[in-house]
């Protein structure tokens, strides 16, 4: 990667022009009244386009994706993004639909909801799904409403809260919250499961649902689920399935078996669509048949959820098809076992138990402290990784081990990409016990070293 | 080690209380403000805003964290340190010196409840 | 079974399970319990071929009808330059993440700060975040924005000249939230100061939303709205077209607090609804309130200037059930989408978009009305590149004859209107056709 400094506007030039567009054939229209009308013109760049074209090149050249290298990003699921799927969403008969053309005007698209509805369910064991949510914590928001829209329509307004593990991801409490539900933490035992024994002590007709994932955030699975299903609907709840790690379970276990009511997927952690960089994403919400009776009270988006992206799953779903789904969960789940068991001598491993898709370490066996020098903290661990052309793992997430490393390497990298990361993170171990400071100061070899995020946060300079 | 200062009332999620007839000066201990590493904001109320013991009026940010204020009195906000908007990282430098919010008390008797110095000594057990 | 995703070779599988110390893939599932595990086989379709999957889509696209869209209504037919998906799909720009480790990310950080300053100029105001997923949604989080900025106030007014799915997701957004909203009766087919004026006297108001161009096309006048707003103790949040703002007055000239609304005009393609890109600025005083991921400028320790995500303390992952809002995963990568546009177009390039298609749709609005098939709804009030009109015969009727000849126009509207929008897409041989279409009914 190399360092390259240029932003847009300081390839301006007044009268360079970028653009194409015809000659204006139509008579001049009355014009605005002028109070009307801006009163400058924005100060937008006039770039030429081959100025503009080497300027994003270049941009792209100090950027990392998962087509660069492996991206263990524990809980983002960073899978191949199939280029198929990009052929097949940028096809004119669907890039030219209007979302306001009756359903007759565009049977495709609605062929593709109607199919990939019937998939998703299928896969899930849902009864069926919307697909208006943008993002995966968009869809949390949806299932939230379609949950005391359910207590709603029963008649019941005391359903108040919803119970959120305290290793959720912080998109669940803010969920939550955004949608008026009080939430109520309950604690992991020292195995990183969910305490079934604390759960029933919260567990009264105040409580619209619980809100989890299973696979955990630590990737463990939750055993007792059947428990906590039978408590949960016992009181009269209803259980929230945060789909963000449905990766292992492709093809061997379904939320709606495990007696989830409503759920979401993250199209672009699961289903192989591209993260660009943070979005668009697509969150489609699946829920039971009674639960489903809610829906014509919900809008969440302008019109019918990011199409473009729904269409590259479908894509997908159609090469993985029936034969290979259970091979990438089960894929998943070997890769990051076997990376576990490679370098637990050399990480903190808290919990020794069988994982996922994913797991934690809890920082460095020997990191490396001595006289004044601190020793290396999972953040150098993460910075050192950058040097040897590797994206770091989540780092000081969930929030219950100090140290959090959460490494998830899926399905779709060889066993040559995870040795080598191995005998990578051997040597930062070692690198790390004999000279923290090399850490510390890392990364050397990017376009940057680290920046000054206090300064940034402090005297926030946040545009040109 | 931290500094504490003798004369100060603490809380137990380590705000200080300095008494001046009916007004508690409200800040947070150097224990605190190391926990939050580099101070970048300091979210406070207003003049006027009511504030209860043990409920939270406003937090700390760092870059990485988040951390609530817990009033440790309850009565009326009479002043804030508007000087912490433009330079939060004084509650850094000196804890002690950079008071947050100034309440007048409705309960007096809550100062009770808080712990002296040498109590909170005990409390951050460093 | 191989896959061309999937790498492992039965050997590969054989030392990995050796290596974890069970013997099968099933062992590792040994802590599910049998009761959750699915019986028999997914009724799924059989895995296909590329090819197959070619085909299969193109019978699909097949299906889509291929119509001239005349419509707008929140989405737009504007033209998309030939270099913009070319870049997009740079594989360092659509594989990367979020931009969490800044040192190999600087690509996305920096088109981000792009984008960010280029909101701040169209819509004249201080801040804005790094984008949201659609308008409606970024317009649903300024009016919870408006209840946490505005103390003891819990009441957002709503003007009925916003678009229909604006309100609605508003409405949805608020009734969970615990927002009151209050939709406040148009005047004239423009928003009323002396109806908003009214319910502003309650005391109880924290927020009003206005549109810039509303769902009738009017280009608002929004004289008086920021004064009696402001003297009211609340707050005006404008919800633009960004391609318009490069001629009409801005959110920051008409004094408001928060603009937003959606990118798509910039650029993105129709694609049935998504993906697009919402926007959201604010005047600095709101810059802690205001959701979504912030880039700020700052410098490596070598004094490079660096670029990294900022005010994380106001998200979710720090604040959790803190947070204002839930918003993780944005519309990035359409982000770039818009500040590629943006940096061809230019302010000379915008203008002309809006010239032409302005002019374009004047030129269809004296067409139709010549046609003698239509009443002008609100005459004299200006418009830009959209415009409805009271049809004289039966609006389906007319929108199927308009079908039949190849378009996409004449939508009718809750009132009763038809609605028609005209961008630099559509030549003048096109429009001639149009209104030859509407005489032969």
């Amino acid at each position: 990667m190399k360092y390259y400094d240029k932003l847009i506007f300081e390839l301006s030039k007044e009268g360079r022009k970028g653009y194409s567009l015809p000659v204006n054939r139509f008579p001049a229209a009355p014009e605005l009244p002028l109070q009307l009308r801006r009163a400058a013109s924005p100060r937008l760049p006039e770039v030429s386009e081959p100025e503009v074209v080497r300027h994003y090149n270049n941009l792209s050249q100090m950027n990392f994706g998962v087509d660069t290298g492996f991206y263990p990003l524990g809980s983002c699921t960073m899978k191949y993004n199939p280029k198929i799927n990009e052929e097949v969403a940028a096809l004119p008969g669907f890039a030219g639909l209007h979302p306001l053309m009756p359903a007759h005007l565009t049977q495709g698209a609605c062929k593709v909801y109607e199919q990939m509805n019937k998939a998703l369910s299928e896969i899930t064991g849902m009864h069926t799904f919307t697909f208006d949510p943008c993002a995966g914590a968009h869809g949390e928001l949806t299932g939230l409403m379609l949950m005391r829209t359910y207590h709603m329509n029963r008649g019941d307004q005391g359903r108040t809260k919803v119970i959120v593990p305290d290793s959720a991801h912080g998109t669940n409490p803010a969920s939550a919250a955004v949608c008026g539900l009080e939430v109520v933490e309950v604690k992991s035992l020292e195995n990183g499961r969910i305490d079934v024994e604390a759960l029933k002590s919260l567990l009264d007709q105040s409580v619209a649902g619980i809100m989890m994932t299973n696979p955990n955030t630590l990737g463990l699975f939750e055993t007792q689920i059947l428990e906590i299903a039978q408590l949960v609907h016992g009181v009269g709840g209803l259980l929230y399935y945060d789909g963000a790690n449905m990766n292992p379970m492709l093809g061997v276990v379904r939320p709606g078996d495990m007696g989830f009511d409503i759920m979401h997927l993250n199209l672009h952690k699961t289903f192989s669509t591209p993260h660009g960089g943070g979005g668009p994403g697509s969150g489609p919400v699946g829920m039971t048949e009674e639960v489903a009776k809610g829906l014509p009270q919900i809008k969440v988006s302008g019109f019918h959820g990011n199409f473009g992206v729904i269409l590259r799953a479908y894509a997908y779903i159609l090469s993985i098809g029936r034969q290979h789904l259970r091979e990438v969960g089960q894929y998943s789940v070997l890769s990051a076992n076997y990376i576990k068991e490679c370098l637990k001598d050399v990480y903190k491993l808290p919990i020794a138990d069988v994982c996922k898709h994913e797991f934690v370490f809890d920082g460095l066996v020997n990191d490396g402290a001595h006289d004044d020098i601190p020793g290396a903290t999972t953040l150098d661990v993460a910075k050192r990784l950058l040097d040897y052309g590797y994206h770091a793992p989540t780092i000081y997430f969930p929030l219950l081990f100090h140290q959090a490393l959460m490494i998830e390497p899926t399905e779709t990298e060889s066993k040559e990409t995870i040795d080598a990361f191995i005998a990578v993170m051997r040597l930062i171990a070692q690198e790390a016990a004999q000279d923290p400071m090399l850490l510390h100061n890392a990364p050397h070899n990017a376009p940057i070293s680290r920046p000054d995020e206090t300064a940034a946060a402090r005297n926030p300079i946040l545009k040109y | 080690m931290s500094k504490i200062i003798e004369g100060l009332k603490y809380s137990e999620s380590h705000e200080w209380v300095k008494v001046e007839g009916n007004v508690a000066i409200v800040g947070v201990s150097d224990f605190a403000q190391k926990e939050m590493g580099d101070i970048t904001y300091v979210d406070m109320p207003e003049e006027g805003d009511d504030v209860l013991a043990g409920e939270e009026f406003g937090a700390l940010e760092s870059v990485k964290a988040a951390s609530d204020l817990i009033s440790p009195v309850s009565g009326t906000v009479v002043a804030v340190n508007s000087a912490l908007e433009d330079t939060p990282e004084a509650i850094n430098e000196d804890a002690y010196a950079n008071w947050i919010i100034k309440v007048e008390m409705s309960q007096p008797e809550e100062l009770d409840a808080l712990l002296d110095a040498a109590a909170y000594k005990a409390l951050i057990k460093e | 079974m191989p896959h061309p995703y999937l790498p492992h070779t039965q050997a590969d599988i054989q030392a990995m399970l050796e290596k974890i110390g069970v013997k099968t893939l099933d062992d590792l599932y040994a802590d599910v319990p049998q009761a959750c595990r699915k019986k028999g086989a997914y009724a799924l379709p059989d895995a296909m071929s590329e090819q197959e999957i070619r085909d299969c889509f193109a019978a699909l696209d097949a299906m889509n009808a291929r119509l001239k869209v005349f419509v707008g209504q929140g989405a737009y037919d504007h033209y998309t330059p030939s270099v913009i998906p070319y870049l997009t799909q740079r594989s360092e720009f659509i594989t990367a993440y979020t931009p969490y480790q800044c040192e190999i990310s600087q690509g996305t950080l920096r088109y981000i700060f792009e984008y960010q300053s280029l909101i701040c100029e169209l819509t004249g105001l201080d801040v804005a975040n790094a984008s949201m997923y659609d308008g409606p949604t970024a317009a649903a989080e300024a009016v919870m924005m408006c209840t946490e900025c505005v103390r003891k106030r819990n009441r957002v007014l709503l003007s009925a000249t916003l678009l229909p799915h604006v309100l609605q997701v508003i409405q949805t957004y608020a009734k969970f939230h615990g927002v009151d909203i209050t939709v406040v009766p148009a005047q004239d087919g423009q928003s009323s100061l002396g109806a908003i004026r009214a319910e502003l006297s309650k005391e109880d108001v924290a927020g009003v939303v206005v549109p810039s161009l509303n769902r009738y096309g009017i280009v608002e006048d929004l004289t008086g709205f920021a004064d009696t707003i402001h003297t009211a103790k609340a707050l005006l949040v404008q919800y633009c077209d960004p391609s318009a703002l490069a001629v009409v007055k801005t959110p920051g000239e008409w004094g408001a607090d928060i603009a937003v609304g959606d990118g798509q005009p910039l650029g993105l393609p129709l694609c049935y609804g998504g993906p697009y890109v919402g926007f959201m600025a604010v005047k600095k005083d709101y810059m802690r309130k205001m959701p979504g991921r912030i880039v700020g400028q700052t410098a490596d320790k070598e004094g490079r200037r660096a670029f990294v995500l900022t005010l994380q303390a106001r998200e979710q992952h720090i604040k959790r059930e803190k947070a204002t809002s839930n918003i993780c995963s944005n519309e990035s990568l359409m982000a770039l989408w818009v500040i590629i546009y943006l940096s061809l177009m230019g302010p000379e390039g915008l203008a002309e978009v809006n010239r032409i298609s302005a002019d374009g749709a004047h030129y269809l609005h004296d067409e139709l009305l010549k046609t003698g098939k239509f009443q002008e709804v609100f005459p004299g009030k200006p418009f830009l590149k959209e415009f409805v009109l009271k049809p004289l015969e039966e609006a389906i009727a007319l929108q199927h004859r308009l079908e039949a000849a190849g378009f996409f126009a004449a939508l009718p509207t809750p009132e009763g209107y038809v609605s028609f929008c005209v961008t630099e897409k559509r030549s003048k041989e096109e429009i001639d056709q149009l209104v030859a279409a509407v005489k032969e009914g």
